[in-house]
């Protein structure tokens, strides 16, 4: 794992881990399964992702796999930066 | 206070305030009795490129930023309520469109909202669903690749006169949200009379009797509907009510210090009773506060920020509750002519009832802003 990878990762965790009550959030815990603490939780996630990478979640990268855990986003967030924006 | 606006958002606050000084508050009360807003008005909105302002420019709109859209809201709030409610209610379609529409979608409607030549209205509430979305029972249905809907929503704002509908229904997979032109044929629209506020705003029951929906017009996925679309429009429709009730927060206060430096009670002018000036005060207080809290917001959504969704409930709860002190203290300062029709006063009131029930009602946020407390403030120890 290169570090940029680990950053972006320890960085996804922090995030998160303001809305579950673990002391450390594995990379592979469903946060789903750990219950949403929110109904704006969704928006919230959304927007972190694309504040803190600067990407853009499109329409068609709504899917909750993507979003499941800190590996899943960190993979999704990967491979968002790896590819050119479609227009 | 407009030191923390650009130049250009200066400008354009100075352009908005002499537009609603000219075309909307001189005429608020009469629409108000009325329950309409005459359709020149919408037509005139849509011409000055007001409707498209925050549609990006991409698609033909005017592609303003967030703080600009929140002044926009806040000159329009202060002079009528209801057209304000229209700027929302079209903006927050608009921009779920822009953020969870197909492109083809996107590419189609969206340079048609931005120029108003559609108008858009938010199709959420039903007789049994209010803040709890969730809970909506409109069946929407897959036909090979179109849906098929049927419900019946109400309490939707502008919905006698909207040209197209963001609905939230419900199928297999859960809450999902669609777009519905009003001419699909099994729609019908009735208007809701006689409400507490808001009179003008067209608010009606929009019915759905096995109405035929193109697949593109779904909006994210199915089972998104209420965590990623409504979701999306309430977060904008939350900013705007709240800039809009620092509008109602600034006519109201503007009445009441027209009202205390004419009307003399007990050989003086009332603007020199204690208790009056009292009121003043805390108008004063909470029209700056208002103000700064949905500045805020407007930067931090600017920014992309996700502290961006926290920023808008929170100064839309403190907004909408200090309108309706706001509203309730001029109506009283201004004694019987308060309670009379004479007076804004008495429309400020009923606007600003309705702002504590719309777009999350006042306990809703009571209830729900500590969670952005917990996740802000989480103790070290468990971060």
């Amino acid at each position: 794992m290169s570090t940029n990878e680990k950053d972006n990762r320890a960085r996804i965790a922090a995030y998160l881990s303001r809305f579950f009550p673990v002391q450390d959030l594995g990379d592979d815990d469903d946060i789903f399964e750990l219950g949403f603490v929110s109904s704006m939780f969704a928006m919230q996630l959304v927007s972190f992702v694309e504040h803190e990478f600067g990407i853009t979640v499109e329409n068609e990268d709504l899917e909750l796999e993507h979003f499941r855990s800190v590996g899943a986003l960190d993979a999704f967030v990967t491979r968002k930066l790896s590819v050119p924006v479609p227009r | 206070m407009t030191g923390a606006l650009t130049e250009r958002q200066e400008q354009a606050r100075k352009e908005f305030r002499a537009f609603t000084d000219r075309h909307i508050a001189p005429h608020a009360d009469a629409w108000h009795r009325a329950q309409r807003t005459p359709p020149e008005v919408i037509r005139l909105l849509a011409d000055e490129g007001l409707l498209g302002i925050h549609v990006p420019q991409e698609f033909g709109g005017g592609g303003c930023d967030a703080v600009t859209l929140g002044l926009l809201a806040g000159e329009l709030g202060r002079a009528c309520s209801s057209v304000r409610s229209l700027l929302t209610v079209h903006s927050m379609v608009a921009h779920t469109v822009a953020r969870w529409g197909g492109r083809e979608l996107k590419r189609s409607l969206l340079p048609r909202l931005a120029r108003g030549e559609r108008v858009a209205a938010l199709a959420v509430s039903e007789p049994d669903a209010g803040s709890d979305a969730a809970r909506v029972t409109t069946r929407v249905e897959r036909d090979g690749d179109d849906f098929v809907v049927t419900g019946h929503k109400k309490w939707i704002t502008y919905g006698e006169s909207a040209d197209v509908f963001l609905l939230l229904g419900r199928s297999a997979e859960g809450p999902t949200a669609l777009l519905v032109d009003r001419d699909t044929p099994g729609l019908s629209t009735e208007l809701i009379e006689d409400m507490i506020g808001i009179r003008a705003s067209m608010t009606a029951h929009v019915r759905l009797d096995g109405c035929r929906v193109p697949g593109g017009n779904l909006l994210a996925r199915p089972g998104l509907g209420v965590s990623h679309v409504v979701g999306a429009a309430l977060d904008l429709g939350r900013y705007t009510v709240g800039w809009g009730c620092v509008g109602i927060l600034d006519a109201a206060l503007e009445a009441s210090v027209d009202y205390a430096g004419r009307r003399e009670q007990f050989g003086s002018l009332i603007k020199e009773h204690q208790l009056v000036r009292r009121m003043i005060s805390d108008m004063y207080t909470h029209a700056r506060a208002a103000r700064l809290m949905c500045l805020e917001a407007g930067r931090l959504r600017d920014e992309r920020d996700p502290g961006a969704l926290a920023a808008a409930s929170t100064a839309k709860y403190f907004a909408a509750t200090a309108a309706g002190r706001a509203a309730t203290d001029a109506v009283q300062l201004h004694g019987a002519n308060g309670c009379g029709s004479g007076y804004p006063v008495q429309r400020l009131l009923g606007d600003s009832r309705v702002m504590e029930v719309i777009e999350g009602s006042t306990q809703l946020h009571q209830t729900g802003l500590a969670e952005y407390a917990f996740q802000e403030h989480t103790p070290r120890s468990e971060r």
